[in-house]
Formats: C-alpha cells, structure tokens, sequence
C-alpha cells in the first residue's frame, strides 16, 4: 500500500470516526427528546380532553354514550375509540392496537404506542376513564393521531447529520491529499533523482526545502550523488587517458613499422640465400615484424571501436559467399554447412573478420572436426562456429572476449594478437548483431554469431 | 617496367617503398610534398601515382584533384589502416584505389599491377556499341555522349565497359571488385559505390536518375535497360 493511500486512509478513518461520533450522539438525543416531547404533549392532550368527561355518569355505558366519549376525544386530526364491555364504538380502526398495548392499559395505566398507519407514523394513546372514587369505570379509550410531522422533523435532523458528516469527510479527504502531498513530494524527488543517478545522470541532484529530516536525506542524497560524481568522472578521465595513450603508442608505432613492413619480402627473398645465423636472425626480425604489424593493426582497430570512428562499409551480399571466401582464401579446414540464397545487407569485410577468427581460434584451441553453420532465425543470420574439443572452463567463458585474456597464464604470448576474438564481438555489436560463446551439451565450444539481415538497426 | 611516382612526406616510408617497388624492378620516382610531385608529373610522365594522404603543404586529397582534372593517370593513395573518413574522401577526390599502411610492397605491387592492367586494358570486341545516346568504341577506348568525348579516369572506364559488356545483367559490388578492381579477397564496397557515382557525374543526364548505370538495390549494379 502506497505512503499516499495510508495517510488517506488515515484521515479518512479519524474523520468517519468523529462525524459519527458528534454527529451520531447528537442526532440520538434531538431525535429522542423530540419524540419523547411529542409523545408526552399528545398524552397530556389525551388526558386533559378524557378530563373533561368527568363526572362520568355510573349506569354502565351503551353504544351511543361510547361514541360521544369517543367523538369528545378524538380531536380535531384524530380517531377514537371508546370500548366497554365488549362494546366499542368509535372511527378509529382497532385493528391498529397492539395486544401489548392493550394489555397495559388494562391494568389502568395510561399507555402509548407509536405505530405505522395510513402510510405514516401515527400514535396511539390508551387509557381506562375512572369514576369519582378512583375505581375503573370499565371504560378503555384509545386515541389515534399523526405523529408524521415529528417523524419528519426527526428525518431532517438525520439527513443533516448526514450531509455534515460527508462534507466533513471530504474536508478530510482533502487535508489529507494535501498533507500527503506536502510529506510526499520530496519523497518522490528523491526517488527521481535516485532513478536518474541510476540510469547514469551522474549531475541529478534534489531540491532542499525546509529543515526536517526530508531535508535532511535530500542534503545526504545530494553529496552522495556528488561525490559519485566526481569518482566516477575521474575514473572516466583515467579511462580515456588511457585509451587515448594506447591509440597515440599505436599511431606512432605505424609509421616506423609501415617502414619495416615495405622492406620486409626483399629481405624475405635476399636472406633465403643468406647462409647459418646471419639468414636465421634476418627471418627472425621479418617473422617478428609482421606479427607487431599485426598487432599494432589490431589496437588500432580496437582503438577505433573506442573512439566510435569504426564505421561499416555496407554491401548487399550472399552470405554463404562471403563465409565460404573466408574459408578458402585462409585455407581453413572446416567442415561447412553454408545453403545459398542467404542474403544480408553487412559490412563483407567485418563478417570476414569475425568468421577468421572465430574458425583461427576454434581451429588453433579446440579439437577438430571444427564446423561452420549458416542459418537464419529472427531475420537475423545465424553463424555457428563449433569444435568437438572439451569446450571451455567454466571460469574462461565469462572472459573469452575481453582484450588480451590468456585462457592458459602459462601459455606465454599466443598465436594471435590475443585481440582477435574482442575485435570480433566489436565487429558484430557495429553491425547491430550479437556474438556469444557456450558450451555444447554434447562437448566442445560453440561461438554463435547474430546479425540482422537489413544491416545495422 | 612501370614507372612509380612515389609522394610520401615520411623518410623512411618513403625509402622502404623506393627500395621494395624498385627491388620489384619498377623505376621509383620518390618525393616528400605533394607540390614537388606535381612539379615532377610535367617532365617525367609516370604510369601511376602512390600518394599519400597525409602531407605537409597540399594534402593527398588536394593533389589527387589536380591530378584527375589534368588527366586519367591511376591513382593509388597510402592510407592509415581503414580510416574510413580518408578512404571515402580519397575515392571522392578520384583516386583509383587505396592500400592501408602498414602494408606489405607485394600487397602495393599487386594494388599497382591492377590499376595499371585497367588502364592498358586489351579489347577484344572489334564494334562500337550505342546505347541511347552513348557510344562505347572498345577498341579505342573512347566513350562519347551526344557526340563529344567523355574522359574518363581508367577504373571508370574499365567499369563502364564491366557493365555495358552484358546490359540488364545484375552485378554485385563483389563481383565488380573482383573484375575491374582485381581484387581476390573481400574487397571494400566504397571502391565501386565511389566510382559508380564519379562515372554517373560524367555520363548520365541526370546523375540523381540514373538510365545507364542503376542501383539494383539487395544486389547491386545494372546497365540500362534502357
């Protein structure tokens, strides 16, 4: 449940409870101090009226003298019935009178009773008429007469207790919105600003109002970000001086090797005829300044995928040409499943890139038979590149792209620039695509290779 | 042999190339400013131009112009490995070709031979052929529109007569680089999107509706139909 509804919940549930309270106790008691003077003064009326017909004459009383008795007491909205010995007459319909009420005003007390009739409220008042002495005269007189005005009066009363009651609660509802709304919105600053500080806006910073512990956390929150910040700005700055020092070493290694790489099949073709050590030491330098040729090339490349300069050079190609060029100009030995009529609009010479060094290092660390599989899937192609070998560790795969990782310390410098297989991943990630490395449940290395057919999205 | 114009501002580039090309048996004429090799063009009629890009006073690129504006010697310009601005920038300016430095002198020596057997290129077929208001004459090697001459730097050349030897025919950029560009590997794709514009510039009515050389897009080129 959010901070918002519970305060609203709150407030709501402090205002019904008082409303009903105040409300609720006051109408109780107007309610039943109207009703209780209303019922009193009929009973006095009734009274006063039965009064009057004293002195009561003392022959027993026939039908005629019961229906004067009723016609003097039965007023001017009311009805009356006098009964006597089995008796009555009257306008007043005794179906209205409860057993119970007449079974009290025959123990000579006067009674009332309130009772629905005629579509309202109505009163009936009951009691005996006494002869002069005080003993029962045998006569019962009941007297029926509208309490509706009482009742409504009474309705009014509950219906205005009522609309207080809910204009209260609005009232309520409303202080709590804005009291939530007071306590929450640097509530939600914060979390804004935390959202964005984690979504890489390092300068998100939150507002400070007031004094209170809001303010409190928001100052906290705000030197945090700070002083993130500024560690991460300085390792960023690190991290560029670094590159950049690694693309500056390998730009200015270029000139002098571009050089020694322009010399290097004279001196292959002169020091064949070179005899002994003199001819070994001159292949040594050839060999060795073609593989810092390598090399140097190979950070520059990844120096242009750092920098963002590495852009793709599109061509509208049959795949399966393009992987099956690369085989066979590197003299791959490779078992291929390549079906033609895959075609994709990708950067040719990039594809080549990835698929030599994929096969290179399948070919240089696995175990043959190495396969390479066109398929498309997504409308992605898919290139699996696979070896029968053990496949590789658990705690090599993990790293198997990064820049010259060494699966085997002992190993001393590899085959290959040891950036091959991360210029690769960066070739397919320019292309939009995807390169992954597992293992295959039945053994060996599995490199899957994914890019989208249309070109870079 | 063919003679090399060598232009590259780094000595020992400069001498290592000169020592490779020259240990292949070409005559090297090396120099350090693209203005001395401008200069030495006048008097000493080279078969193709290796230039590089970078250089103090008039750039390759500013070189490479004046160059094509005065005629249809081959260019092939030296540039940092796959810096792509340059690349497409260079083939803008009309050079015919690239090699990426550090580069091995037989890579450059094949770079050479190429450019050079398109422009030397032996015609078999005897016709002049006529498409639309374009002549072709394979045997001079002369291209006119509307009945003036078209010059043509000679990989565009030998593109168009790529082309136009089977019109309606689809030809992918791979295909193309195999052909005129000689290229065995994989080649660069700018190569041909580069010189397909440079030769719609100079033979088409309106370059950006092109009749004679089409883009076949997911493919590649066509010529006509008309």
């Amino acid at each position: 449940m959010t901070l918002r509804l519970r305060l609203l919940l709150a407030f709501a549930l402090v205002s019904v409870v008082t409303a009903v309270a105040v409300a609720g106790a006051g109408y109780v008691r107007a309610r039943d101090a109207i009703v209780q003077r209303a019922q009193d003064n009929a009973v006095i009326e009734t009274t006063n009226r039965v009064e009057q017909l004293y002195p009561l004459p003392a022959r027993p009383a026939d039908t005629a003298a019961l229906e004067r008795i009723a016609g003097r007491v039965s007023g001017r909205e009311g009805q009356a019935l006098a009964s006597a010995n089995g008796l009555s007459a009257g306008g007043m319909d005794p179906s209205v009178i409860t057993q119970e009420l007449r079974a009290l005003v025959s123990t000579g007390r006067v009674g009332w009773q309130r009772v629905p009739y005629a579509g309202g409220v109505w009163l009936v008042v009951g009691m005996q008429l006494r002869v002069s002495e005080g003993g029962s005269s045998g006569i019962e007189v009941f007297v029926l007469r509208p309490f509706t005005s009482e009742i409504e009066v009474v309705d009014e009363l509950a219906r205005n207790a009522w609309l207080i009651g809910g204009a209260g609660l609005l009232l309520a509802l409303g202080m709590a919105f804005l009291a939530a709304r007071g306590v929450l919105r640097p509530v939600r600053d914060l979390r804004m600003a935390a959202f964005r500080l984690g979504q890489g806006d390092l300068a998100a910073r939150v507002p400070v109002r007031g004094r209170d512990e809001l303010a409190a956390v928001a100052t906290t929150f705000n030197s945090t970000a700070a002083s993130l910040e500024h560690h991460v700005g300085e390792l960023r700055r690190m991290e560029a001086d670094a590159r950049r020092f690694v693309a500056d070493v390998s730009h200015e290694l270029r000139t002098p090797l571009a050089a020694m790489t322009a010399v290097t099949d004279v001196l292959d073709a002169e020091t064949a005829a070179l005899p002994g050590v003199a001819g070994q030491a001159a292949r040594l330098v050839n060999r060795e300044t073609q593989n810092l040729a390598r090399l140097v090339n190979d950070l520059i490349e990844v120096t242009r995928f750092d920098s963002g300069t590495a852009a793709l050079a599109l061509d509208d190609v049959d795949v399966a040409e393009v992987v099956a060029r690369t085989l066979r100009m590197r003299g791959f030995d490779v078992t291929a499943s390549l079906p033609e009529g895959v075609r994709a609009r990708l950067d040719p010479r990039r594809l080549d890139v990835i698929v030599a060094n994929l096969v290179g290092n399948a070919l240089r660390h696995g175990t043959p038979p190495v396969t390479v599989s066109l398929s498309v899937a997504d409308s992605s192609l898919v290139i699996e590149v696979a070896d029968a070998g053990p496949g590789l560790p658990a705690d090599v795969l993990p790293h198997v792209f990064a820049r010259f990782y060494k699966a085997d310390s002992a190993r001393g410098r590899s085959e290959g620039s040891g950036l091959g297989l991360a210029i690769a991943w960066e070739n397919a990630r320019l292309h939009g695509g995807t390169l992954v490395a597992a293992n295959r449940p039945g053994g060996g290395a599995l490199f899957t290779l994914r890019l989208p057919l249309g070109g870079e999205r | 042999m063919p003679r090399v114009l060598l232009i590259e501002d780094d000595e020992a580039v400069r001498e290592g190339l000169s020592l490779a090309l020259t240990y292949q048996g070409h005559t090297v004429d090396a120099v350090r400013t693209g203005e001395e090799g401008l200069e030495l063009l006048m008097s000493v009629a080279p078969d193709v131009v290796v230039l590089d890009l970078m250089l103090p006073g008039v750039d390759g690129f500013e070189v490479c112009r004046r160059i094509r504006a005065s005629g249809d010697l081959p260019i092939i310009m030296l540039t940092a490995r796959n810096d792509d601005i340059d690349v497409v920038a260079g083939l803008e300016a009309g050079a015919d070709d690239y090699v990426a430095k550090p580069a091995q002198a037989r890579v450059l020596e094949a770079r050479i031979r190429a450019v050079l057997r398109r422009s030397s290129v032996p015609a078999p077929e005897v016709v002049t052929e006529r498409h639309g208001s374009l002549t072709i004459d394979r045997e001079g090697l002369v291209v006119t529109r509307l009945g003036q001459p078209v010059s043509l730097a000679p990989t565009e050349l030998r593109l168009l007569l790529e082309l136009s030897s089977s019109p309606g025919r689809v030809m992918s950029r791979q295909q193309l680089l195999e052909s005129v560009w000689d290229q065995g590997y994989l080649g660069d794709s700018r190569l041909v999107d580069a010189c397909v514009q440079r030769l719609r510039s100079k033979i088409e009515d309106d370059p950006a509706a092109p009749r004679y050389v089409q883009t076949v897009r997911g493919f590649g080129y066509r010529f006509g139909p008309l």
